[in-house]
């Protein structure tokens, strides 16, 4: 598969300052600064990470799929993406990678969009876009539905072919697989950790992520 | 088009911003005059622009990278917001996002409206925020946007390239308004355009009352999702 950036990542984990499991289904999110490292672990294998970013001290201006895709002109995120908002900052850099291909165009799961997916009577299944309100609601600055833009699927694999069809294809990760960013600005993460049953890429059995922070000293 | 059924038409120049409340059951028609056109769009749910056009969920409800004839765009709620009904062109890029003030300078040069006057160079992205705080929209509404006339193709390695050509002189796309969508659109060229030149397009938009969609509409029935897309929308309505 082409497309790929492979890079294993120095900073050890038994270093952190932040370190936390996210269960199936939970959302999370917290703020990362301006020189701290960030990193995903798929813990058990094509688990879809729906992550979302802020800049911390303005959320109007937010990680943009169109501009990040654009601006590096390849629609795959790897080592070396530049993660950019509406407003053109750059929010984080990928700096490390052994998945090698994360997804920015097939958004995330919403009661709303399960229904047209997959049945009407869908509606009453756990969603990323609803575990992304109730974080924000928790959160309490200010954030809403409005904030919720088109997020980045970690570990997740959607490519275009060439008669211009988006497909959904096995994944490529497995267990232990990580994707790490540093933050450029700081920025506030929003995690849903998917709880999408209707969809063979995550084996209809979605599983914890490790999410670890180190503050940069070491890196 | 039955030339009686146009309610009105008009020119939208190029590098311009337009804006307008697409009333259910009428459609849009816009009109590549000279070729090498691009209208960046993002589409609203007037009576709750909290509803917006949705990227992600039109690209995989469908199963595609690319717009026309048959295709749908989709709000975040599952609703059909406009049905693409007449295509000339084949292929409309939802991909590509728009341009910004940073990246038009660096490619065309320095601009002002001191010396150019209405020729002053435009970018999408301030075009698009304008002409949606005319309708109390600001930066947290701003949506991926889709980009007509234009097409960007992907290679297997992932990387995007705009294809030069893609749409002739007099080609055009219909949009039907499955909702009262409040349409926000500008004429600046797509920020993939490799051409070294600032040399947006002017467009024709003509307003046509249509009727309603049909059981065997070709959007409705182009796949079992749209199917649903359509029931939720007609839902609203009752």
């Amino acid at each position: 598969m082409s497309g790929i950036n492979l890079v294993e990542s120095k900073l050890d984990p038994a270093k952190t300052i932040y370190s936390r499991e996210i269960l199936a289904g939970e959302p999370w999110i917290h703020p990362v600064k301006k020189g701290q490292y960030f990193r995903i672990v798929d813990l058990h294998g094509n688990q879809a990470v729906d992550t979302l970013f802020y800049n911390e001290h303005d959320y109007s201006d937010r990680y943009s799929a169109q501009d990040t895709i654009q601006q590096q002109c390849n629609i795959y995120l790897t080592t070396g993406t530049k993660l950019i908002s509406t407003a053109g900052t750059v929010l984080l850099t990928i700096v490390a990678d052994t998945c090698g291909r994360h997804d920015t165009l097939g958004g995330a799961c919403a009661t709303e969009s399960n229904m047209v997916r997959y049945a009407l009577e869908k509606r009453h299944m756990h969603a990323c876009r609803n575990s992304f309100m109730k974080a924000v609601i928790e959160w309490d600055h200010g954030m809403s539905k409005r904030d919720i833009a088109n997020n980045i699927n970690f570990f997740m694999n959607v490519p275009v072919t060439k008669e211009g069809k988006l497909t959904f294809e096995d994944g490529i990760s497995d267990p232990g697989k990580y994707v790490e960013m540093r933050a450029e600005t700081d920025v506030l993460v929003l995690i849903s950790n998917c709880p999408q049953l209707n969809n063979p890429c995550n084996a209809y059995n979605p599983t914890p992520i490790q999410v670890l922070i180190w503050d940069g000293t070491e890196a | 088009m039955e030339e009686n059924s146009v309610l009105w038409e008009e020119t939208i120049q190029p590098g311009a911003a337009w804006s307008h409340v697409l009333k259910r059951g009428t459609a849009l028609r816009l009109m590549d005059l000279e070729g090498g056109a691009n209208v960046g769009a993002i589409f609203y749910n007037f009576e709750c622009p909290v509803e917006r056009y949705n990227m992600p969920d039109t690209l995989k409800a469908q199963h595609i990278a690319r717009l026309t004839k048959g295709f749908v765009l989709y709000s975040d709620m599952g609703r059909i917001l406009c049905s693409i009904v007449e295509d000339q062109v084949g292929w409309h890029d939802p991909i590509g996002g728009t341009s910004r003030a940073k990246n038009v300078e660096e490619k065309y040069g320095p601009s002002r409206y001191q010396e150019q006057r209405n020729d002053c160079y435009k970018n999408g992205r301030d075009s698009f925020l304008i002409e949606m705080a005319k309708w109390g929209l600001d930066p947290r509404d701003l949506a991926a946007n889709v980009n007509f006339f234009s097409r960007v193709d992907v290679a297997e390695d992932g990387s995007m390239s705009f294809a030069v050509g893609n749409s002739k002189a007099g080609d055009f796309v219909e949009t039907r308004a499955e909702m009262n969508v409040l349409v926000i659109l500008n004429t600046c060229q797509h920020p993939l355009d490799p051409n070294p030149r600032y040399a947006p397009k002017s467009v024709k938009a003509s307003i046509r009352r249509v009727p309603a969609p049909s059981a065997d509409d070709p959007c409705r029935i182009s796949r079992a999702e749209n199917g649903r897309g359509f029931t939720l929308t007609e839902r609203y309505f009752l």
